[in-house]
């Protein structure tokens, strides 16, 4: 297990440095300008100015392995310096990969944004699993019932409406029609007391609402069918020859093999909570680190979108790997060795 | 009857101290306004869009603004200075500024002439990449006479010297602050440049980059009981439909900025009473640009330049089917379909401020089909089988481009139907606005190549003289490959009395003259059919009923340019 675990890990470095280079390949190749969004009254000798002072001047291959300098060894080691408060070497010098739409270091402002992306799109992940799981157990044991049929109706609809839909939808029923809750996130809200924690409270019940219905959808069908799986195995019958009652062979025995595939998908959607929920953070101007993306991508910003792109990439590799791990502590059945 | 007098007099002085006391400093609590384009940086001079600049000018503050008449205001200025007044030079080469005493920084600190010296050095280092540096044009030298008097000095003579320092895209930045900050170190002050001192109403307290700015009431503003609003939220992002819905639906914010919504939707939304929807117009205009050379892609390097005029556009480069394309377009429904509010009609390419604008093109007005079709028969150009019109195997039919954005879309769709109608073939195509405006030498589909027939945008020019404006069509303008595509004469126009002109308009100082002088360039561009205008375009916002103090939007200035006398109507 463990020298498997290292061989993965030996091998995701390859992996992402080929990822590295695609990135930063299709998106330097791409047409793109940083200075498009100016006033179109700025003239183009001022813009030509702008883009030498954002680098660009630099031929591609020296670009790119500043750039993975930065990435690689210039912001881990900020990052040392800023948990340990410790000074390595020059760090005044060091050069950071930067924004160019904000012209500040693109980790920074993937740190900043995180509070927010987190607390929404994890929550959310939160409320996906606690409303799927149940859905999925109850659909399964009472098959063709009319939960069952209510339920796949309703993950149906949840799977196929898109979150643009809901999302507006809900801002017009509950903002407009009724006045209960804010259309727009507050990030400066900090929760102090009562009241401010109640305000935070009402801003994120909808996007949470919207993200976690949307979710839930799909990780109660997986639910469904690995619950439906395990109940016609053999163990079940042996387990209620023996005189379990129902909830222990359901609870302890059946939802635990089940899971092993929904903790799978779990894991590998983690990864998406880091990358937020681009339509849903934009429908409600949550601007976490989607809206970062998304926003980098409309304004040119390369040097963003590579990191935040890379990021992703590094979280998915690493994911998978740990999924893989999980997979094999569940089902003992299964050893890598 | 005198102890009613008393009585009276008493009450009056109340009523004055109960104004004076709503009057107060930070008395309205937060305003609320959205940008569906966030801020990214607080210093406009790095700033990589209009919404930094607006985002900035709660803070920092020029020597003079633009109200929304487009006049020059004082801000951080005694007087604007004029010939008449003694503070612009005889010979035209130079400008003195009188500055307010007794102005501070939000830090406490004073404000000198030696601030305004620094920000010119700041915006002229090459190596900082300055957006404003065309505001600086000629300029030879900025120097504090003493604390409170700054000369300019350029290198010809100036009829409109209010390029440095006017307007909020050219303001004032604390030398204390940025001294350490100067060229290519510029970008990586970020402290500095998120969190930018000024003499301006409000100060920073948080900034969100892409997200969202929280500013407080300066204590150190110079007007003791100004800004009404204790603080102001700039809160960005989304999108401009919900963001007229957060003013004018749940009334969540006071001002949304920058409506660029279908006209309908914004007339529902009204109708919710909570706010309304405002426009103003300044100098942008929708056109259509012809393209009269040949963009033919087999030309290789010449494709779409001028080469003397050896290489016109097969038939673009005949006035009766430019006449006849402009002729054909009912530029009312253009504006009923996809403006509202926020479009005029226009026949000039220079539709204001009011004395530069002409009215010898308003034949373009209405629209006439038979006009045209009988322009064209005349010409020789003959209906084909199909009904598209040819001449010695040429056909009439028209690449068409423009940005993507369903407006554009939209205009694209009548336009070709109204061409249809007078037997022209027209293939619509539309490109990415980052691609479209970005001048990426390696992309083919950017305005400036304009490897098309006719491209359509907008396009308007900063505060209120058009000189520089109405240069864009000199000859030397043209982008080609030698000048790296670079330069705005995207129709490849070049007319040697229109250079004259041009020449002629940078000498003229008095503005009765030079609005002829412009008048009459505009028409010479309209009348040859270089460019066709279609609709003078305004920006469109939405205002909180509650929200008083001249929140307009300012085409000449950024629209927080006033933020100060914003307040809560009681």
């Amino acid at each position: 297990m463990f020298r498997y675990a290292i061989r993965r890990l030996l091998f995701a470095i390859p992996t992402l440095l080929v990822i590295s280079f695609i990135i930063f390949a299709l998106l330097d190749l791409a047409p793109s300008d940083p200075t498009a969004q100016l006033p179109l009254t700025i003239p183009e000798e001022v813009r030509e100015m702008i883009k030498l002072s954002l680098g660009l001047g630099e031929p591609f291959h020296i670009r790119y392995l500043r750039w993975l300098e930065q990435f690689l060894v210039n912001e881990p080691l900020n990052l040392i310096e800023q948990f340990w408060g410790i000074e390595i070497g020059n760090s005044e010098d060091r050069l950071r990969v930067r924004s160019w739409s904000t012209r500040a270091p693109v980790v920074d402002l993937i740190a900043a944004r995180l509070p927010q992306t987190l607390s929404v799109v994890g929550v959310s992940y939160i409320v996906a699993i606690l409303i799927a799981v149940p859905i999925g157990v109850i659909s399964a044991y009472k098959q063709y019932s009319i939960f069952d049929q209510v339920g796949t109706f309703i993950s149906m609809i949840g799977f196929s409406v898109p979150t643009f839909f809901t999302g507006t939808v809900m801002i017009v029923i509950f903002s407009v029609v009724l006045g209960w809750l804010p259309s727009i996130y507050d990030t400066t809200l900090e929760v102090r007391d009562y009241d401010s924690f109640v305000a935070q409270f009402k801003q994120m019940i909808m996007p949470v609402m919207v993200l976690g219905l949307f979710n839930a959808a799909q990780l109660s069908r997986f639910m469904r069918s690995s619950m439906l799986d395990n109940l016609n195995q053999e163990y079940v019958r042996t387990a209620r020859s023996k005189g379990m009652g129902e909830p222990v062979v359901i609870l302890i025995h059946v939802l635990r093999n089940s899971m092993i595939p929904v903790v799978t998908v779990i894991a590998l959607g983690l990864p998406t909570t880091f990358a937020g929920a681009i339509i849903t953070e934009q429908i409600f101007r949550i601007n976490g680190v989607g809206q970062l993306l998304i926003g980098a991508i409309e304004g040119a910003d390369i040097p963003t979108v590579q990191t935040v792109t890379f990021i992703f990439a590094v979280l998915i590799v690493v994911f998978n790997l740990i999924a893989d791990l999980l997979y094999g502590m569940l089902d003992p059945r299964i050893r890598y060795d | 009857m005198l102890k009613a007098r008393t009585l009276l007099l008493a009450t009056a002085a109340a009523a004055m101290f109960a104004t004076a006391a709503h009057a107060e400093r930070g008395s309205d609590g937060q305003l609320k306004i959205l940008y569906w384009q966030a801020p990214s940086i607080l210093n406009p001079f790095l700033s990589g869009g209009t919404k930094d600049i607006h985002a900035s000018s709660l803070i920092i503050e020029p020597l003079a603004h633009y109200d929304t008449d487009g006049n020059m205001v004082p801000a951080l200025a005694e007087e604007v200075p004029t010939v008449a007044n003694g503070g612009v030079s005889a010979d035209l080469k130079s400008i003195t500024w009188k500055l307010l005493k007794g102005v501070k920084w939000s830090d406490g600190s004073a404000f000198t002439a030696h601030d305004v010296e620094f920000t010119a050095a700041y915006c002229l280092d090459p190596a900082g990449g300055c957006n404003a540096a065309e505001r600086f044009q000629d300029v030879t030298s900025v120097k504090a006479v003493d604390d409170h008097t700054v000369r300019i000095d350029f290198k010809v003579p100036k009829p409109f010297p209010y390029g440095p320092f006017v307007g909020s895209e050219a303001p004032i930045i604390q030398k204390a602050q940025f001294e350490n900050c100067m060229g290519a170190k510029a970008p990586t002050c970020t402290d500095q440049n998120f969190g930018t001192i000024g003499t301006g109403p409000f100060k920073v307290v948080e900034f969100k980059p892409n997200d969202v700015v929280l500013y407080e009431a300066n204590e150190n503003y110079r007007i003791a009981d100004k800004p009404a609003f204790a603080s102001v939220l700039l809160k960005g992002g989304g999108d401009a439909v919900s963001a007229a819905r957060a003013v004018l639906e749940t009334g969540e914010f006071d001002y949304a900025w920058n409506l660029q919504v279908e006209p309908e939707i914004l007339t529902t939304m009204e109708k919710k009473g909570k706010g309304e929807v405002i426009s103003a117009f300044g100098t942008s205009v929708e056109r259509l640009m012809v393209q009269l050379t040949n963009p033919d892609p087999a030309l290789g390097d010449k494709r779409a330049t001028y080469q003397d005029g050896k290489n016109p556009h097969p038939y673009l480069s005949d006035p009766a089917v430019r006449r006849a394309l402009s002729m054909a377009i009912d530029r009312e429904i253009l504006v009923e379909a996809g403006y509202g509010q926020a479009g005029k009609v226009t026949c000039n390419v220079l539709p204001a401020p009011a004395i530069y604008a002409s009215t010898a093109n308003d034949w373009c007005k209405t629209q006439d089909i038979a006009g045209a079709n009988k322009l064209l028969d005349d010409a020789g150009w003959k209906r084909g089988s199909d009904g598209v019109r040819e001449k010695d195997g040429v056909r009439l039919s028209i690449l068409y481009q423009t940005s993507t954005n369903s407006v554009r879309q939209g205009t694209q769709a009548f336009i070709k139907q109204m061409w249809q109608e007078i037997g022209v073939e027209t293939e619509l195509k539309n490109i990415s606005a980052s691609v479209f405006f970005g001048g990426d030498q390696s992309s083919p589909d950017t305005f400036q190549k304009h490897f098309s027939d006719i491209e359509m945008y907008t396009n308007n020019f900063n505060g209120t003289d058009p000189e520089n404006y109405m240069l864009r069509w000199t000859c030397d303008k043209m982008p080609s490959p030698d000048t790296q595509w670079i330069g705005q004469n995207m129709p490849r126009y070049c007319d040697p009395e229109y250079d004259k002109l041009a020449a002629q308009l940078a000498e003229t100082a008095a503005i009765e003259e030079r609005a002829i002088i412009a008048k009459k360039m505009n028409d010479m561009l309209i009348d040859y059919g270089a460019i066709i205008p279609l609709i003078h375009r305004g920006g469109v916002a939405a205002r909180a009923n509650t929200l008083g103090g001249g929140a307009y939007p300012n085409v000449w200035d950024a629209t927080p340019w006033n933020i100060q006398d914003w307040h809560r109507k009681k």
